[in-house]
């Protein structure tokens, strides 16, 4: 076994895990990470998403697409969602698990009412290639690839442009942005709408690598939890390192010891990570920036 | 509209206590049958189809005068994949509906956990699912296949075939851990090598590290058992990396499907050995599946639970009039002891095993095709559950109530 051939495939490993811990935690890295809104629904928003695109691109649009319009439908959920049930209860963070939890239970009970239990998929694209002795998935290539443009976008999203810096300001004093003019309530909505987006997307872009059934969205909510939880408020620097760091013991456990050690390994840094930065590494980061 | 009429199909199931127990008008009693099967959540898409089974075969039942004259009434409840959900359940149905048999349960997790429940309070199961085998407990009847059934037949027909190294991935609880000592067992007796084996957690549905694994340790084929729709993701992610090794299983295809729902070929070169699927070619199997299709139009495909759960209820209609219309266990048992409960249904002739009582089923092996067809290079008939007679299970003596392994014998008295 030639050494690069061993390098390119721990790198991909790592790779993979991170893109999966990214894309699963994106939207909650807004909704609950930066909004503070404990959102039970999220899998719900990654399994509207996966269902939309399956279903746009038998209906013959090309994937790409058909992935925007899974998150576009799930943005569009998210919104009505937020409308409906979320808004009122901003101020009572207890009373938004129960509400969220509810909206996942009728969310995944009703496509399984309406749909079936299951669908059929689309198949992965973009074929394999061969490194190393070793065939990788060229799709999941694209996913790491997507993962990292994702992070950079929403750095530059919530830093550059003024929705992101009226976003920022009117989640941390919104009395205060509201007294200088911005409508915080359609400011809230669209950004409760963008993280429901961003979960719509990761499920699209998931889609054709699953099994689509109505529960798939639970598959992505552990690690979308604790990757928020130990990045903390802010979705670039919390998300990203979060990521890097949960995907290195992730994978790297799961190269030594199994699936099985993978996940108690990633749980255990968990603890550990709150335990020490209890406000997450963006805590930690800006608070040595301050 | 399909997605109407199956809506409305779900909802007449969990109507069917009211609907069902109507048909002809019989004044004897109803035989109550509890139906504890998983409508709902990671399991859901297997087992749709064994309450519809149940379903038809109460119909059927029912329209020819019911059993000994009494109609039978199902009581379902949707157990929701959800092991405490079956015990909960389990109470419910012994102790307040108090029906007369219960069908019940998917996974080997719900099974255990459910089994202690029937025994204490001394009811009757109908365990209607293949699994790693070894109950030797005589509140439970079991019409699922068996790794002697399943195993023993298909791993050295693979080992022939493809050649003598294997690689195992199995779901991480008994029954993938069993199964898999089995074929251990199985690969070591004929002169194989294990090149690796690997359990992975229910729910895991990212697989790019086993995948590489196995690609390093380059088996002739794979043995895949793995369980539930998270777990399933592994078929698409391995074609997707160039797999192209032949698979060996005994819960795909037969179970949950794949080779429809999944996008072709990401099964192609699946073996698994089944007592039924849809595409079997018998008369007998083309009559079960036209009726159960004229009922249920929307099911997406009739598996091998559904016909054991169809076959079930027939068996115990049979008991139960062999037994003079009694429903008590130990009348039936003794019905049972005289060795020759059989039924033509639409696997082929099955008959009940009385040591073990556990079911001899037609073995057929099913490949898929790259364009997910299925053909079906072997098929064994009238393969008998003899291992844990062998082992020295014999319920007409003594009843145990316990689940061995081939690790874990019944202990020699």
């Amino acid at each position: 076994m030639d050494v690069l051939g061993a390098v390119a495939a721990s790198l991909f490993q790592f790779g993979d895990t991170f893109a999966f811990l990214v894309l699963s935690a994106s939207g909650l890295a807004i909704i609950f990470g930066m909004m503070g809104v404990i959102n039970l629904a999220h899998g719900e928003f990654i399994m509207c998403g996966a269902y939309v695109t399956v279903l746009a691109s038998r209906a013959g649009l090309p994937l790409p697409a058909a992935i925007l319009a899974g998150a576009l439908a799930a943005g569009l959920a998210g919104m009505v969602v937020e409308r409906l049930v979320v808004r009122h209860l901003y101020s009572r963070p207890l009373d938004t698990i129960v509400a969220t939890w509810g909206i996942s239970l009728i969310a995944s009970q009703g496509t399984l009412i309406l749909m079936g239990s299951t669908m059929q998929g689309v198949g992965t694209p973009l074929g394999s290639l061969e490194v190393g002795g070793y065939h990788y998935s060229g799709y999941r290539l694209v996913l790491i690839a997507v993962a990292l443009a994702l992070l950079l976008a929403l750095y530059l999203f919530f830093n550059r442009t003024r929705f992101g810096v009226l976003a920022r300001a009117t989640i941390q004093v919104p009395h205060m942005a509201e007294a200088l003019g911005v409508d915080t309530r359609r400011v809230y909505s669209l950004t409760f709408g963008l993280g429901a987006a961003l979960a719509g997307l990761t499920g699209g872009l998931y889609a054709p690598t699953m099994t689509m059934v109505p529960t798939m969205g639970a598959t992505f909510i552990v690690e979308a939890f604790v990757t928020v939880v130990v990045g903390g408020a802010d979705v670039f620097l919390g998300t990203a390192p979060a990521a890097a760091v949960l995907g290195v013991v992730k994978a790297g456990l799961t190269a030594g010891y199994g699936q099985l050690f993978g996940q108690i390994g990633l749980l255990v840094a968990v603890i550990g990570f709150i335990r020490m930065l209890p406000k997450g590494i963006s805590g930690f980061i800006l608070r040595e920036r301050a | 509209m399909s997605a109407l009429s199956r809506h409305r199909a779900f909802l007449l199931g969990l109507m069917g206590t009211a609907t069902l127990a109507a048909g002809p008008a019989l004044a004897a009693d109803p035989i109550k049958v509890g139906v504890l099967e998983d409508q709902s959540g990671d399991f859901a898409a297997a087992t749709l189809g064994k309450v519809h089974a149940i379903q038809l075969a109460t119909e059927e039942i029912n329209k020819a005068g019911g059993i000994a004259g009494r109609p039978i009434e199902l009581v379902l409840y949707d157990t929701q994949s959800d092991n405490t959900r079956y015990q909960e359940f389990m109470r419910r149905v012994l102790q307040r509906d108090k029906v007369d048999v219960v069908f019940a349960g998917f996974s080997s997790a719900s099974r255990e956990a459910y089994r202690p429940i029937v025994n204490q309070l001394d009811g009757l199961a109908f365990y209607n699912n293949q699994y790693e085998g070894g109950v030797c407990d005589a509140n439970m009847v079991v019409t699922g296949a068996v790794p002697e059934q399943q195993f023993s037949t298909l791993i050295p027909w693979m080992m022939e075939t493809y050649g003598k190294n294997v690689y195992t991935i199995a779901a991480d609880y008994n029954f993938g851990q069993i199964s898999a000592e089995w074929v251990r067992n199985i690969v070591k007796e004929k002169g194989g090598n294990m090149v690796g084996e690997e359990f992975i957690p229910l729910g895991v549905s990212q697989f790019s590290q086993t995948i590489q694994n196995i690609q390093r340790a380059k088996p002739d084929f794979v043995v895949t058992l793995l369980v539930g729709a998270a777990q399933a993701s592994y078929y698409e992610q391995a074609a997707s990396a160039n797999m192209r090794l032949p698979m060996a299983s005994s819960v795909n295809v037969g179970q949950g499907y794949e080779h429809k729902r999944f996008t072709p070929p990401s099964l192609a070169n699946m073996h698994v050995t089944t007592n039924y699927i849809e595409e079997v070619d018998t008369p007998a199997s083309k009559n079960f599946l036209a009726k159960f299709k004229a009922k249920f139009p929307d099911e997406p495909y009739v598996n091998q639970e559904a016909a054991n759960s169809y076959i079930a209820l027939n068996l115990y209609k049979q008991m139960v009039e062999r037994a003079g219309g009694s429903t008590k266990r130990n009348d039936l048992r003794k019905v049972l002891a005289q060795g020759d409960v059989c039924f033509d249904g639409p696997s082929g002739k099955v008959c009940l095993d009385p040591k073990s009582q556990h079911m001899s089923h037609t073995i057929y092996l099913a490949k898929v095709t790259d364009k997910h067809a299925i053909e079906f290079p072997k098929v064994w008939e009238d393969i008998k559950p003899y291992w844990l007679g062998e082992a020295g299970c014999d319920l007409t003596k003594k009843d145990p109530s316990a689940q061995y392994t081939p690790s874990n014998p019944p202990p020699k008295s």
